[in-house]
This record gives C-alpha cells, structure tokens and sequence, in this order.
C-alpha cells in the first residue's frame, strides 16, 4: 500500500512545488510521532477517525534512529502530528529545522504540547509564532471557567468554549459543547497576521504553576492568551498548535462536560467535534480554494491579447474552486475583486458569480500605458489565500489609430487650404500679370 | 527695361527671384561671350549673387572631366574647384586663350588631386576607428549604443511602422516606454536603411556589424562635409587641411570608433553638412541649397538633441549679419527658407513634436525670423522712398516698430511662462548656467558626460587645434565673409559649450578643424609663397601659379581663392554705388592689392616656419593615432589590463549579462543602477526598472532611494516594483573605478531629491563619504554596501577595497532579505536575488530560545535554518 502510495506520489512529482498536488489538496501519507506507544491508544477515536477519513497514519517513536522525513530529497508523509511533548531530541534525521522546512515545503503539521514541553517543541512552535509560557511548569489555571468535575482539583482542567467565529475553520457546524483543555498556553504576536487563536482562553485565565504560589503576576493572562491556535503559513501549510495533549484523548473525548457556573452539563465534551473539525482544516479537507483559467480578452473577441491599448474594454474572468475533501466543489462569494494594477490599482472591480464558480467582469482599460497586471488578492478568515496576478502591457494608441479629421480643427484645415490656394494665385498673379 | 530698372533699385526684392533668371544667364554666357558682358553689367545684383558660379558656370562646358567626376561623386560643389582663377581670367579670356587653358588644365589636375586626397581623407577617417575592432573585436560599445542597437534590431524584424509605434515593457517597468515617440530615429533609420540595402544588395551583413561600422562611415562622410564647408569659408586647400584634421580629431574618434554605435556618430556629419548647406546658400543665394539645407536639418533633428545648436547657431548668424550692415537677399534665401521649412520638418519627429514650436530652444530661430523680414522691409521701402521720405518713414516705423515689438516680447515672455517645460529643458539650463544642472538637477549631473571639462581634455581631445584656433579666427578675419564670420562665431559658441559639458566637445571638433584648417593652410600659403619668390630660378612670378600648381596643388588655388573672397565684400560694399562703368576700373586695384598683399617673409624664416608647421601637424598625427589607438577603442564593456605576466582581460560584465539571460525568468525584473539598464535589456533581454533614458527622475530615485535604504527597507521597495534581482557593480576586487560605490553619492543625492528620509550627510562623514572604519552607521547598513562587500572579506581576508584603497567598515555581515547567486570571476558584477517573504513569521520568544541556546546552536550551524 505504501509503495503504491510512493509510486503514486513520484508520479506526483513535477507538480509538487508546494506539496499538495493541485489536483487533490487533501493529505494522504501522516507521520505520527509519540513519546511512546500508549498514545496510539488513548488518543485512538483521533486517530480511528483520521484512518477513517483516508488518512494513512504511520506511528513512529520520536526517537526512532530510523525516521525520516524525506528520502531523496522527495518528502515521504503529506503531513506530520506531534504527540510527542516531552522530546528533547528526534530520532533518525528529523530535527526543527527539518520540520520546519517540511513545513515550508508546503506540509502540514499538528503540534500538541503538554505541561513541561520539551525545548525542541517550543521551539518548533516558536518559530511557528506561536510562545508557549516559558515557565516550563505552569498551567493554565481558570478559577471560574473550570470544568466541573468530581474531585475538586486545582482548577487546571479548563471548560472553554470561546472559539474562534469561523465555519471554514470550524465547521458550519456550531461546537456543541466546551472543549476540555488541560495543559500549557501560549501568546501570539498581535501583529502576526498568519497565525489565528481557535481557542481563546476565559477572562480569568492565567498561567502559572499551580503546585506553588504566585510571587510574581503571571505573564499570561487572559484572552490574550490562546489555548490552540491554527497557523497558515504564506505557501497555504497548516500547523495547529495546541498546549494540551490530552484535548486529543479518548478520555476527554469520551468524558462529560459541565462549566463551571454553567448550569447545563452535556454528555459529551465538544473536544471530539472540535478537533476533527479543526483536523478537517489543517489537512486541507476545507478551506482550500484553487482558481483556474483565468482569462481576459477584448469584448467581442475570445482569445487573449498580447497587449491592450488604452481605452480597450476587455473581460476577465476566473473560475475559483473549494476542495471538500473529495472534490472540487464551485466555491461561492460575492467579494472576489479583480484589480487593474500598476504600482497601484487603476481598477477595482467586484467580480460577478454564476454560482458555479466562474467569476467574471468587464471594464474599460484606464486611459494610461504601461504595464499593469490582473490581480486578484482574496484572503478570508479560514481559506488559502489567493494570489494571481497576470502582466499585460497596455500600449498607447498607434499612430494610425487617432482621428484622421477632427470636427473641432476643421477651422485650421479651412485656414491651411485657403492660404496655399491663396498663395498659388498670388504666385501666378505675380508672376504672369504684368 | 522700366522694371529692370526697378529692380536695381531694390536690391533685396531681386534676389529673391534671382534662381530663375541667373540659370538662363548662365546658358545664354556659355552660348557667346560676346553678349555676357552687357548682360552681366546691367544687372549689378545677379553679378553680386553670381559672382562665384557665373564664371564656373563659364568653365563648364570647357572643362568636362571635372564636372562629371564631380557628379559621379556627389560633390555638388566641383565647379567651384576650377572658379577660383576664373575673376582673374575673365577679362582676358576673349583676348587670349592660351594662358586660359593652361589653367583649365592646371584647375583639372588639381581636382582629380583633390579627389585623390579627401578618398584617403575618407579612408583615414574610416580606417583609424578600426582599432577597437582589432584590438578588442567586433562589438557594440559603452551603454547606449546598446539600446541603438536592440531598437535597429527592432526595426530590422518588424519594419518602420512598427518601430514608430514600439511600446517597450521590457524597460522602466511597470511604467514602459514609447520607443517610437521618445527616440531619435536618425540614427537607428539609418543603420536600418544600410542593412536593407545591403541585403537587397545580398550582402547578409548582421545587424550588428552594420551598427558597429555605421560611425566609421559616417566619420567618412564627416570629414567630406568639413572639406566642403571649409571650401565654402576659405577655399579648397583650407577646405583639405581641415577634412584631414577633422578625419583623426581625437574628440570626435572618441564617439565613433567603430561599434560607437551613438547618435552622436551620424549627427556629426549631418550637423557640418547643414552648415554647409546654409554657407552654400548664403554664398549663392540658390533656393535649391535652401531647400536642401532645411532636409538635412531634418536629418539632424531626426539624429540628435543636438540640432538645438544648429537652430540657435544659425539665427545668431544672421542676427550678426543684420547688425553689422550684411544684410542681403542671399542670407534671405539661406535663412528664411530653413526656418519655415525646417520647424515643420522638425515637427514632424515624434520625440520633437510640438516642442520645435513650444520650448525656448527654438524661440530664437522665431524671433530672428521676425527680424529679418522687418529688416527686408526697411530695405524694400528704402528703395522705393527718397531719403527724405525714408527718414520720416523711419521714425514712423521705429515707433510703431516699438509698439510692436513690446506687444511681441510680451507675448514671447507670455508664451515661454506658460510653455511644458517653463521654456528651456533642464540640459539647456545647465548650458546657459554651467551650475544650474548641479545645483537643481541631480540626474543631469551625475552623468559624467555633462560635467565641465578639464584642461588636460582638451589637449587630450583637439590636441594642438587648441593652439591654432586663434590663428585660424584670425585668419578668418582677413578678410571677413558671412562664411568667415559663421566659422568664428561658430568656434567662439562652441568653445563656451564644451567648457559647459565635456560632452559638447564633440560639436567643438568639427570648428575647431575647420578653423585649424584655415590656419594651417593660409600658414603654409604665406610660407610657401615666401619661399617662392626667393627661389631664384622662379623669379618669373607670371608663371609661379602655373607651375606651382603640378607640384602644391592645394596652396595655390588657396591663395588665389582668398584674394577671389576678399574681393566678393569689396564688391559688396560698393554695390550700391558702383555703375556700369566701374566694372572694368575694379579689377586694376584688386591686382594692385594682390600686389601689395604679397609681402614675402625672408626665406630661411619660411623655410624653418614651414617645418615646424610640419613637426607640429606630425605631432598631431602622433597623438591621434596614439588617442584611437590606445584611449578612446576601448568598448567599455570588456577590459583589459596589462601587468607584468601579460594581458588581463575582464569580460565580467557580458559574463553576469549571460548568466541572467540563462538562468532567470523571461518576465524577471532586474533592477540596477540606470547605467546598466540599456545593456541588461540589449545583452540580458531581461525587464528593467531604470534605464540610460533617464526620462523619469522619480522612478530612478526610487531605485537610488532602495540602494541607499538599509535591506528591509529596501527590499520593500524592490519587492513593491515586482524585483527579483539586483544586480550591482562591484570594482573593489580588481580597482575598477566606475562601480557603484562610486556612483553611490548620486544615488543618494537623486533618492534624496525626491525622498526627502534619505539625507546625504548621514552619509557623509567630514563631508566625504568612506567606506572605511570612519563610515556612518547608515552608510555601512545601506544596501549598496552590503551589497558590494557581502563577503569580500572571504578574498584576501583583510577586505581591502582597492578602489578606495582602504580596509572597509564592517567585513562581517550576513543577508536576511537578500540571497547571493552570482558573482562573476573578478567580482565585478554581483548579482542578488530577493528572498520571498517569510513563509511563517517567527514568535517574539527569543528567551526560551536564549535558554535552549546548548541544544538549538549545534542544530542551527548544522543545517541552513531558513529564516523565514
């Protein structure tokens, strides 16, 4: 299955600049590494449902001498999972870098972290945007937003349901009930436009070490404070981060939820819904659009110029597709803009759907040469950003193409022939009447 | 007979017509003599106009090989080679006839002697422009001749039509440019024409070898264009001396050695032989020669911004002439005609359009235009009035004349107020004030070409011309024509212009030849005669001229060609009184003058004078040789360096241009400095973002603005324009000193210009920029530094810039924004690609970073982390 799997991607090859075949979005192969193998059972719904959904999962201690990520300078797995909080240090060839770069490659990544996570995590996450608290023993501690529970504990089992509003990310589906989270938090940059809080801590949330006393204030507290969070990274990789491992497990799956101050207790946490909802996401299952034949041509015409001259009307259309996991559905919107650009936007157009995916418009080329390029940015909460531009020059009128006569200089015209007529018969005057 | 007797009166009025009537009279002369005379005397005026061709026109039938050589070569003038003895043997050609031939053969063999001399001439000029080709190879040179080259190929490929209306978005992107409405065409037209004609000839030149020989050829017809100008001015031994001058003038090698491939290299020619169509036409009066000269002005407003020269030049002239009582129908003819006709010509070029009737560069030619007719007016009514009424009608006009002439200044003064440019172009600013373009201009003066010259040039660039200018403008003030006085004004302006910009040197050239020519050759002319008449066995001076003539062709045809011009003003002068009956009694007093004239030097002087004359022509000959030779056949974009163990050629910049064109995109951007542009579009077919035409100062500051901008900065600007590679030049290594560090002060002062962020003195430390460990923060932190010197320190360890002879700043630094990918074999081009932008962007948590420093450092030495 495997091999078939490695022909199939070698096959692949020529098209994976950015990993994920055009084609099919979706991931296939996923590299699993556990700090050990008691994970693979109690975190198996996660897993049962990823296996259940295609995926091809490959379980690996994080220290196996024998992983790697690539071999060939070809990648073997279309995404990684971190279960692994505690590693100091990856088996075999795989370190940060390699997974950062298996990131930048295009690759997915699902990164869960734990109380005291390692070094080598936090610094995988750092370079993902994403600050762990640095006190390696805090927790995130939320003493009115705790889930209840039988044994009342130090209040680090945390009920919370504030989430990010987005059903590409998410799932049209709303999240039934809170999501139980034990573990680390982290901090984002604000002016980090990549990376997106899924799961914002309550209010009253801070991060501390809940064995000993707080000396000094916690350097989390908060909403600003993020318990999972989901990166997009510019070539469209998804990484999501969470502090805890055990949001993952059977346990929390399985287990009832009731907030604390919250009167009604569900029967299930949200965690399973939560995070295959978000799983979904981060292996492109949602969320991933493509856009494809894009064209622009002078109206009444089909094929497309070379150049444009100043003053033409020309069409310009586009079709832009979302993957639903299985296929390309037509994606549909009414804010996909299209921009005539050079330097800055000449025009700006909304494009009109047909809700089968073809957008499309017309304008009037602006009455300036140079060249100017078809662009179309669209970057929305939860989809891959889309970025085309398209360069056209735009020539200015021919020598050939002005007005032969203008009515307005019909006066100099008038003024031109009667002054050569008038000097003809002044000539011929001169010369021949004596 | 009553109109006839009108037009004598008005002298102006006749000549206009004259063309018509003075072609019959030269028939109805050659028919009889007999009847020439009363014909010629009663019609005072045309014997002015004609007092040059009428008796060439005489000799035409008599003497056919020199005309017909004359038209299988083109020289319109030939006839002109037998007039000059022909005043003197005029009266007595009826009487005797043997003395006449004997000087029709004399006049033939000095024309075929003259031939024989301007076809060396011709080959002298083509051939010592050859010495880039051999030294070096066949190849385009320098930075524009490129662009001239990719628009000839341009033309070559898809015709005229689609030349004229050439939108390039392959440079100054994403602004583009109109090739076809912002180039001169002449230049490229012509090269096309020759390589069609040579095609349709089925001779399969390359486009490229036609561009690299079209200056040689052009030098050629140059230096044929200054023989006939100096001819016209001073006579034809002038007229050689100054076209073997011009032929190896060193200024003029230096633009059009072969593959020179510049506007510069036909506008030259083009630019002598409008002169030398507007002293035709001033000598003649010919409205033939008028017309001609308004085409060959338009050849010249087609070749180059230089025609602004001709259009200011020429105005002064006749403005000169009218001041100093020359006014005459012929200069009339010479310059009305090339007004009206040359600014519709001239409009008609793309790139002139309607600033050859908007911009004040041409507001002389329209106001001297007025003048002139106001002038002929006057003249006319003074014919027609008594001289009492003329006083009273004078004052009339000078009042009304006043009126007028307010209304029209104001009107000009409104005109240049509200004209595109507010009257003049920045270039011609910065000629009438020598300091405007630097103070106000940046752009105009960081190209080494508008800075003044030095002394040192121009020796370098005219040699001993230098020394004999001024005996030349004396020489032309004995005694003065209109042609000599064109040829001084034209030396004194173009003096002060090549004082201006050391590139208007080139337009010096061509004065200062003719001028030297004069001088030398009337130098040799008084020797020559000198030793003449002390020559024992030549004591019978009747026979000297015709003798002499076998052996020194040139100097005496000149001598007598002077005495011929200085009696054309002394007719001039008593035109107007003169009669019928003072025809005759003229001619004893010329002779009397020629008589007087005639005061020999003592012998041994001459003798010595002549051989330093010699020496010092040798020594010009020397040092031209030596300037094509060694200084100026250089193409500038191979260099050579000779050291102890041999010949080092540095073929760096083709090189980095090779690797672009093989390794990048088609649609990449490449942005340099705009030096570099014509050449990365030409040899690199890659898109610019500035170029050589540096048409838009804002789009070049920004680019200066980028390389004075530390990297993040600017690499948001370059990534703003769509860059994927900077290219820069980098001399530091082998002490090339026309890199970018060096140009780095107006990349600066231009970015700054426009963006007031960049201020030179943070560049600046005591007023000078360095490199050095005294360097500024800012400076050691722009990219243009680090650019150059990223890893120059890896070469000899010190990094020691041999430009600026100094260690630099700062040795050891690293690129976040920009990744290096080629550097040539003597780094010398350097080219940078710019990093995408950060894939992810980093957390802010350097602390846990700094705590995991034991375990992360070995990893990160070990693998290339990518920053982004």
């Amino acid at each position: 299955m495997s091999k078939k799997l490695i022909v199939l991607f070698l096959g692949l090859v020529p098209l994976l600049c950015t990993c994920f075949s055009p084609d099919t979005p979706s991931d296939r192969r996923v590299l699993v590494l556990l700090d050990d193998f008691a994970i693979k059972s109690s975190h198996s719904i996660f897993f049962n449902n990823l296996k259940s959904r295609g995926f091809d999962l490959d379980f690996k201690l994080a220290d196996d001498p024998t992983i790697s990520l690539q071999r060939y300078g070809q990648y073997l797995y279309d995404a990684l999972i971190l279960f692994s909080p505690t590693i100091e240090r990856f088996g075999g060839s795989i370190d940060a870098a390699a997974i950062l770069d298996f990131v930048d490659s295009g690759h997915d990544l699902i990164v869960a972290a734990n109380s005291n996570a390692s070094d080598l995590i936090r610094e995988i996450a750092t370079e993902c945007g994403v600050d762990f608290d640095e006190d390696s023993s805090a927790l995130v501690i939320d003493h009115s937003g705790y889930a209840v529970s039988a044994t009342e504990g130090d209040h680090t089992l945390i009920a919370s349901d504030d989430f990010i509003k987005s059903d590409v990310i998410l799932g049209s589906e709303k999240i039934k009930a809170p999501v139980l989270f034990q573990g680390i938090g982290h901090s984002l940059n604000p002016s980090n436009s990549l990376v997106l809080k899924v799961l914002s801590a309550s209010p009253s949330a801070y991060s501390a070490n809940p064995k000993s006393k707080l000396t000094s204030p916690p350097s989390l507290t908060g909403t600003s404070m993020s318990l999972v969070s989901v990166v997009q990274a510019r070539n469209n990789a998804r990484i999501l981060i969470s502090g805890s491992l055990s949001m993952f497990s059977n346990r929390f799956f399985r287990s009832d939820v009731q907030k604390a101050g919250s009167p009604t207790k569900h029967d299930k946490s949200g965690n399973e819904q939560f995070v295959t909802e978000l799983s979904k996401w981060v292996f492109h299952e949602r969320g991933h659009l493509k856009a494809v034949n894009v064209k622009h041509h002078k109206v009444g015409e089909v094929d497309e110029p070379a150049i444009y001259r100043i003053n033409d009307d020309l069409e310009y259309s586009v079709e832009i597709y979302e993957w639903s996991g299985k296929t390309w559905e037509p994606y549909v919107a009414n804010d996909v803009q299209v921009q005539f650009y050079m330097m800055s936007p000449y025009v700006l157009k909304t494009l009109s759907t047909d809700n089968k995916g073809y957008y499309f418009t017309a304008f009037k080329v602006p009455d300036v040469y140079g060249v100017f390029q078809f662009k179309v940015e669209y970057e929305r909460l939860g989809y891959t950003s889309l970025s085309l531009s398209k360069q056209i020059p735009v020539r200015p009128f021919r020598h050939n193409e002005y007005e032969r006569f203008i009515p307005a200089a019909y006066p100099y015209y008038g003024a031109a022939f009667s002054m050569m007529a008038g000097f003809f018969i002044f000539t011929a005057v001169h010369l021949y009447h004596k | 007979m009553n109109q006839r007797g009108k037009i004598s009166s008005q002298t102006p009025q006749l000549q206009l017509h004259s063309p018509a009537p003075y072609h019959s009279l030269v028939f109805s002369i050659s028919k009889s003599h007999s009847q020439t005379r009363p014909l010629r005397f009663s019609q005072p005026p045309l014997t002015l106009s004609g007092s040059q061709t009428l008796p060439a026109a005489v000799a035409l039938p008599r003497l056919s090989p020199s005309p017909r050589l004359a038209s299988t070569l083109g020289f319109t003038l030939n006839p002109r080679v037998a007039s000059p003895p022909a005043p003197f043997s005029w009266p007595s050609m009826a009487a005797s006839d043997a003395p006449n031939g004997d000087v029709l053969i004399r006049n033939a063999f000095g024309s075929v002697l003259a031939f024989l001399i301007l076809l060396l001439i011709g080959v002298l000029a083509f051939s010592i422009r050859l010495f880039s080709v051999i030294k070096y190879e066949s190849v385009i040179h320098e930075f524009d001749p490129y662009f001239n080259y990719r628009v000839t190929q341009f033309l070559t490929k898809n015709g005229i039509y689609d030349f004229w209306n050439w939108f390039d978005d392959r440079t100054w992107y994403p602004l583009g440019r109109v090739i076809g409405g912002t180039v001169y065409p002449g230049l490229t037209l012509t090269a096309g024409t020759l390589y069609w004609f040579l095609h349709s000839l089925n001779i399969p030149l390359s486009v490229e070898t036609v561009c690299v020989f079209t200056a040689p050829i052009f030098s050629a017809f140059a230096s044929w264009a200054t023989f006939l100008l100096t001819k016209e001015v001073k006579g034809v031994g002038a007229g050689l001396t100054a076209a073997a001058l011009l032929a190896m003038v060193p200024s003029y090698i230096s633009r059009s050695v072969a593959g020179s491939y510049d506007n510069e290299a036909v506008a030259i020619f083009a630019l002598i032989f409008t002169f030398y169509l507007y002293i035709k036409t001033l000598n003649t009066g010919s409205l033939f020669y008028a017309t001609l000269n308004s085409l060959s002005y338009f050849y010249m407003v087609c070749s180059w911004g230089g025609y602004t020269f001709i259009i200011n030049l020429i105005p002064m002239h006749v403005l000169l002439c009218i001041v100093t009582g020359r006014y005459s129908s012929r200069l009339y003819i010479a310059y009305a005609p090339l007004v009206v006709l040359g600014t519709l010509l001239a409009a008609l070029v793309p790139v002139v359009g309607f600033n050859a009737v908007m911009t004040s560069e041409h507001f002389a030619s329209f106001l001297v235009f007025i003048i002139i007719h106001v002038v002929a007016l006057v003249y006319y009514i003074k014919g027609i009035l008594s001289p009492k009424m003329f006083k009273v009608a004078l004052a009339l006009v000078v009042s009304i004349g006043l009126a007028v002439c307010c209304a029209m200044v104001a009107v000009i003064i409104a005109l240049v107020a509200s004209s595109p440019t507010k009257g003049w172009s920045g270039r011609s600013l910065s000629l009438l004030d020598p300091t405007y373009a630097s103070k106000y201009i940046p752009i105009i003066a960081s190209v080494s070409e508008h800075q003044p010259p030095t002394w040192p040039s121009y020796f370098m660039d005219i040699n001993v011309l230098a020394f004999l200018i001024p005996a030349g403008i004396i020489a032309c003030f004995s005694p003065l024509s209109d042609a000599s006085l064109f040829a001084v004004l034209y030396i004194v302006l173009s003096v002060y212009f090549s004082g201006v910009m050391v590139r208007l040197m080139l337009v010096l050239a061509p004065a200062a030849c003719i001028l030297s020519g004069i001088a030398l050759s009337q130098a040799f002319d008084v020797f020559t005669r000198s030793i003449k008449f002390q020559l024992p066995s030549l004591s019978d001076h009747s026979h000297i001229d015709a003798r002499d003539a076998s052996s020194e062709n040139i100097v005496p045809d000149d001598t007598i060609k002077t005495d011929k011009s200085e009696d054309t003003p002394k007719e001039r002068m008593t035109k107007r009184s003169k009669k019928k009956e003072k025809e005759p009694v003229e001619k004893p007093p010329t002779k009397f003058q020629i008589k007087k004239r005639l005061s020999v030097l003592p012998f041994e002087a001459s003798i010595i004078a002549v051989i330093l004359l010699v020496l010092l022509v040798a020594f010009y000959v020397v040092h031209c040789v030596w300037a094509a030779a060694e200084a100026y056949s250089a193409p500038s974009i191979v260099l050579t360096s000779h050291s102890n163990d041999g010949l080092h050629v540095f073929d760096d910049f083709r090189e980095a241009y090779a690797w672009l064109s093989h390794n990048t995109d088609v649609d990449d951007k490449v942005a340099s400095w705009w030096d570099y542009g014509y050449q990365t579009t030409a040899m690199a077919n890659r898109t610019v973002i500035v170029d050589n035409n540096t048409w838009n100062n804002t789009h070049i500051a920004t680019v200066g603005t980028a390389m004075s901008s530390p990297e993040k900065a600017a690499w948001e600007i370059f990534h703003s324009l769509d860059v994927k590679y900077v290219l820069v030049v980098f001399g530091g290594l082998v002490g090339y000193p026309s890199d970018d560090i060096n140009k780095f002060l107006w990349m600066v002062r231009i970015g700054g210009g426009v963006f007031p962020h960049i201020k030179e003195p943070d560049y600046l430390r005591d007023g000078q920029y360095r490199i050095d460990s005294m360097a500024t923060p800012t400076m050691l932190n722009c990219l243009m530094y680090k650019l150059s010197y990223y890893r120059f320190v890896e070469t000899d360890g010190k990094a020691f810039d041999r430009v600026r002879r100094t260690e630099i700043g700062k040795k050891y630094f690293k690129l976040t924004h920009f990744e290096e990918v080629f550097t040539t074999h003597h780094w010398m081009v350097r080219i940078y690609k710019l990093k995408p932008p950060k894939n992810r962007i980093r957390g802010k948590n350097k602390k846990s970073k700094s705590k995991t420093s034991s375990t992360t450092t070995s990893k990160r030495k070990g693998t290339r982390r990518n920053p982004f």
